[in-house]
């Protein structure tokens, strides 16, 4: 495989490199907010491997325009599901944050090993 | 009412007794004690009364439903089975009989528990009985044991809990890890666990294997107590002597020895056996057990204990008997169960005499208590004397037949056992008769008379049967030589 | 009829208690009807917003998920029905029919994963059940619940992403997201090495959130402190539905597709299964608090599902998916009678509980009768499967009788804990002289024993689930050469 090759897929390349990024800060962090960011991130990089496979060569947004034939279009249906996956992505956030909110009260300490200390 | 009626009446009456007594435990002792009673008397009708049936050649069967394909619960009775199903419902009423003297005279805790309890193990005895195919009778099997682990830890103190552990652990573990597995390979290997004489697996499973088969039944059914499966019964020996009487001398003990002679005739089959030579070495452990078991005996200090090693003593003689594999020794087996049942039952209800009368416990506590409980102790003789096997009691039939399939298969390992435990036997009943008869009380000891009449009522009678069995006991040959006509 | 699954989806409406449980009864008996449809030999479908299979998301309902949405209903109405005097105790008033709420979505989602035939709406789904669970765990008066919730959060998030990065890897390839059509279209596809990665991707995602062993971490500490209503109806049936989506998975979607992926799925999940089975039993063995040791029991009875599972026979699966139904039952049994503990001892420690069956007889009883289907006794459900499990190792070949002999040594630990609770409640002596400690409310105990005779019932007629499950199995296995 040529160099070139490589880098044409530099978009898959990010993906990963996101992905592993996200996964770390959320296995090492101590801080459940940092876990929290982590966790998006790794989230993100999914959104990203969706949005990299829905794209043709030459497409441009799937929108019928009138006159214009054989429009080559972006595969629409990635994009509607990831959208839906940022949905979730986001109550998931929103929820996580606010259970982080609650542990705060309950404990006075957002970090892990505190915690874990408690009780 | 038909027999096929009659197996599901036998079934259910306990369990309804059950209830009914849970009910009346409510209101008072006696009407409690009554319903027992009355059930027990009704069950005795309702199994006796199957016996002309099978004496001539029936074989009512009934399929109460199927569980899952080829796995079903019927019930078949057959000679075995009957004989076992009289044995156990008739020795109840008199148990009963007995347990109300002793459960009063000790003044115990949570009497309907107990009764409740006994109803339920009967009926999961009965289930035994009846059982017509493997998977039937594993689960009265269970059933048995969870039923009875109540009454084992009766008392509910620290020791007593820890017995009972030992009990449900062993019987439990065994039969899951060891008899579960063995009739899932029988189902597979032969397609059906129906019981049918001369066996389903002859050809369905290899040479090699079915030695190992065989042990996974014959330890897996740890309620026989071959050794080294045994320790649970001693364990069980903390439950109230009633218990003991009928469950551990009877009801228990016999559905193991029973439930492995029925799986050497109707699921190997006798012949089929004989011909697997790697099947031979049942003989072995089940002699170890009865001359190991004799010697531990020969050291125990408590009467119930010592009698525990006895009963296990015993039991491998059936599946010694069992395992000669010739119909004299067939029916010898059976025979045994019978005269055994008797002879225990009478020792164990004498020494639960002797604990209501004067709280002893120990061998040596029992200097010239002849002359204080004469009854009792003449009823501990006969027993004792049935088990070792001297005319004219029951045990001596029994064992005629074994040492007669002995000879018939020339086998010197059984002979040489037979004799060896019948001196071993003589050698730990006797000092304990010579002590009680003989020997003068030491001069201090309290003065105390016979136990409750319900008791010694209870314990006489079973005294007659074991003399009765010696004399009387055609019914019971000609039932089980059923079993080996078939077989020659 | 073929409306039927909408409605299981339409429902998260109810507010208080009553009309959560009337949802919840009404689903169920939507469930039953599917079933007996089911039974009749038909797979229902539904497409909805009308467009038809491929193009459409579509709802379908074989003998599998016809199985498993009995369970989940089963067990959301059943907890619902008697979660009324617990819940009442546990969460304050005003926050009572936001817990409702959140209880119907969870089963709402749980329902639509079962009936989903759409590879990416069982992940909205998964998601939606799994955010109504972090907030039921979380909602009991236990500070303790939410670190454990977090740690699921993040645990579950993860197994999500997981799958949806495999189903987007499937997507690539195969250009469908439709479960049938998946199956159809992924043996034209050339390349198959992302396939095999999707497939390694979607098999760990889904096995996180089953709690498959190693991956289990998150769940004994949720089940420990989540509210107890809330604990029935996820140890009966969350893990479950996780665990039916990875079945479905591998054995139609990519098994025969991949060359020797029977071989490469068995080996991953066979090792799991068994060391899954013994470790967590060990461990149960020693655990003191009773929630917890059931927790960690229920990880080694996972193990036991994806043992059949890993069998890929007829046999195994068919064990696997009886070993689903009859655990549901039996462990659901348990945590209501731990429920019903807990309506008067606060503290569920196993030193704490001595002698509870003086004074919670029935209660005591109902836990016992569970206890034992969860061991396999013969009458009782877990006996079917188990009995099941033990015939399909015996046909698996030359590992068969290690396996067998695994089964049954961990049905022996079984009986280790099991007992060690019975002996508890019944011999110990009080630890507290607390007095006024009588029955639980009626509610929760019909409840309890209405569950506790199903395991005899299913023990001796097992003919419903059987049939379903063995149709599961042909229907799982019709893609096999």
């Amino acid at each position: 495989m040529k160099l070139l090759d490589l880098l044409g897929y530099y978009n898959y390349w990010v993906f990963a490199v996101v992905l592993m990024v996200g996964l770390y800060a959320v296995i090492s962090k101590n801080n459940l907010i940092k876990k929290l960011i982590g966790l998006s991130i790794f989230q993100s990089a999914v959104f990203l491997l969706y949005i990299t496979m829905d794209k043709v060569e030459g497409g441009t947004a799937p929108i019928i325009q009138a006159g214009v034939e054989n429009q080559i279009f972006s595969n629409p249906l990635p994009q509607v599901l990831i959208l839906t996956a940022i949905v979730v992505g986001v109550s998931t956030l929103a929820l996580g944050l606010a259970i982080v909110v609650r542990i705060r009260e309950a404990y006075g300490t957002i970090e892990e090993h505190e915690i874990l200390g408690a009780d | 009412m038909n027999a096929e009626t009659a197996i599901l009446v036998a079934i259910v009456l306990p369990l309804a007794g059950a209830l009914a007594i849970a009910l009346a435990g409510r209101i008072g002792p006696n009407l409690r004690e009554t319903m027992t009673l009355v059930t027990s008397a009704a069950l005795i009708w309702v199994v006796w009364g199957m016996l002309p049936t099978l004496m001539a050649d029936g074989r009512p069967a009934v399929t109460v439903g199927e569980v899952m394909p080829g796995l079903s619960i019927a019930f078949r009775v057959e000679p075995l089975g009957m004989l076992f199903a009289a044995l156990a419902s008739g020795l109840w009423l008199i148990n009963s009989v007995y347990s109300i003297g002793y459960m009063r005279g000790n003044g115990e805790k949570h009497q309907t528990r107990f009764y409740v309890c006994f109803a339920l193990a009967l009926a999961a005895t009965m289930g035994v009985a009846f059982a017509g195919n493997l998977f039937t009778l594993f689960l009265f099997y269970e059933a048995l044991t969870l039923s009875t682990y109540p009454l084992v830890s009766h008392k509910g103190d620290a020791a007593t809990v820890r017995s009972a552990r030992v009990y449900l652990g062993i019987l439990l573990s065994t039969s899951i890890g060891l008899f579960l597995p063995a009739i899932i390979w029988v189902y597979t290997a032969a397609g059906t666990g129906d019981f049918v004489l001369g066996g389903i697996l002859e050809g369905k499973v290899a040479e090699p294997e079915v030695g190992l088969l065989l042990g996974l039944f014959v330890f897996g059914i740890a309620k026989a107590a071959v050794m080294p499966v045994h320790r649970w019964l001693p364990a069980a020996m903390v439950a109230p002597t009633p218990v003991s009487a009928l469950l551990h001398a009877v009801a228990v003990v016999k559905a193991g020895v029973f439930t492995i002679t029925k799986v050497i005739v109707y699921i190997f089959g006798v012949e089929f056996l004989f011909a697997s030579p790697s099947s031979a070495w049942l003989m072995y452990p089940a002699a170890f057990t009865i001359i190991v078991a004799s010697l531990v005996a020969l050291r125990q200090t408590n009467i119930k204990r010592l009698l525990a090693y006895s009963t296990i003593a015993q039991l491998s003689y059936v599946v010694m008997a069992a395992a000669i594999l010739k119909p004299h020794a067939e029916v010898g087996a059976a025979i045994h169960m019978v005269a055994h049942a008797f002879g225990k039952i009478t020792l164990f209800f004498a020494a639960g005499a002797i604990y209501v009368a004067s709280k002893k416990t120990e061998i040596y506590q029992l200097r010239g208590i002849g002359r204080r409980m004469p009854w009792t102790m003449a009823a501990f003789s006969i027993g004792a004397l049935s088990m070792i096997g001297v005319p004219p009691t029951g045990g001596f039939v029994s064992k005629w037949y074994i040492l007669a399939g002995a000879f018939e298969a020339e086998n010197l390992v059984a002979l040489f056992t037979i004799i060896a435990s019948t001196v071993l036997n003589a050698a730990y009943f006797l000092p304990i008769l010579y002590m009680a008869w003989f020997e003068r009380e030491e001069a201090d000891a309290k003065p105390h008379g016979e136990a409750p009449f319900a008791a010694v009522l209870a314990l006489c009678v079973t005294a007659l049967l074991t003399l009765g069995f010696f004399l009387f006991n055609g019914p019971v040959i000609e039932l089980e030589s059923q079993v080996v006509r078939g077989l020659t | 009829m073929l409306s039927a699954p909408l409605v299981v989806l339409l429902q998260p409406r109810g507010l208080a208690w009553a009309g959560a449980t009337a949802a919840g009864l009404v689903s169920f008996a939507i469930a039953v009807a599917l079933a007996m449809a089911v039974l009749g030999g038909e797979t229902q479908t539904y497409a909805m917003g009308g467009w038809p299979a491929p193009y459409g998301i579509a709802l379908a309902v074989d003998d599998f998920s016809a199985l498993v949405l009995l369970l989940v209903t089963g067990a959301g109405a059943a907890a619902l029905l008697a979660a009324r005097p617990s819940v009442d105790k546990q969460i304050e008033e005003e926050r009572q029919p936001l817990f409702y709420a959140a209880w119907l979505l969870g089963l709402a989602g749980l329902a639509g994963i079962v009936v989903s035939a759409d590879a990416f709406n069982i992940f909205v789904f998964m998601e939606i059940s799994s955010l109504a669970s972090y907030i039921l765990i979380a909602g009991g008066p236990d500070r303790r619940a939410l670190p454990a919730v977090f740690k699921y959060l993040i645990m579950g998030t993860i197994g999500a992403t997981f799958y949806l990065i495999g189903v987007g890897l499937v997507y690539m390839m195969t250009g469908t997201l439709n479960l049938a059509d998946m199956q159809a279209r992924i043996g034209d596809v050339v390349d198959l090495n992302p396939i095999l990665v999707a497939a390694g991707f979607i098999t760990i995602g889904l096995a996180l959130k089953a709690a498959v062993f190693p991956l289990h971490v998150w769940l004994p500490n949720a089940y420990t402190h989540a509210p107890h209503m809330v604990t029935v109806f996820l140890a009966a049936c969350a893990t479950k539905v996780a665990l039916y989506v990875l079945i479905r998975f591998d054995s139609m979607v990519f098994q025969d597709k991949l060359s020797d992926h029977v071989i490469q799925f068995a080996m991953f999940a066979m090792p799991l299964a068994v060391l899954g089975i013994l470790v967590a039993s060990a461990v149960a063995m020693f655990e003191g608090n009773l929630k917890r040791l059931l927790g960690t029991s229920s990880v080694a009875q996972i193990g036991y599902i994806l043992l059949g599972a890993s069998f890929v026979s007829q046999a195994g699966i068919t064990a696997g998916a009886m070993h689903m139904f009859n655990h549901a039952l039996a462990k659901g049994g348990l945590f209501l009678a731990v429920a019903c503990l807990a309506y008067h001892y606060r503290d569920l420690r196993l030193s704490q509980l001595g002698g509870a069956a003086a004074r919670m007889p029935w209660t005591c009883a109902a836990l016992v009768l569970c206890g034992l289907s969860l061991i396999g006794v013969p009458g009782t459900a877990g006996f079917i499967s188990k009995w099941l499990l033990i015939t399909a190792a015996l046909d698996a070949g030359p590992w068969g009788w290690t396996l067998v002999i695994v089964i049954l040594v961990s049905s022996l630990m079984a009986v280790v804990y099991v007992w060690r609770i019975v002996e508890t409640l019944y011999f110990q002596a009080p630890a507290t002289e607390e007095t006024g400690i009588v029955e639980a409310p009626l509610q929760l105990l019909l409840m309890t024993w209405l569950v506790a005779l199903l395991n005899i019932a299913f023990g001796l007629a097992p003919a419903i689930p059987l049939t379903l499950a063995e149709g599961s199995a042909a229907a799982l296995l019709g893609g096999m050469p």
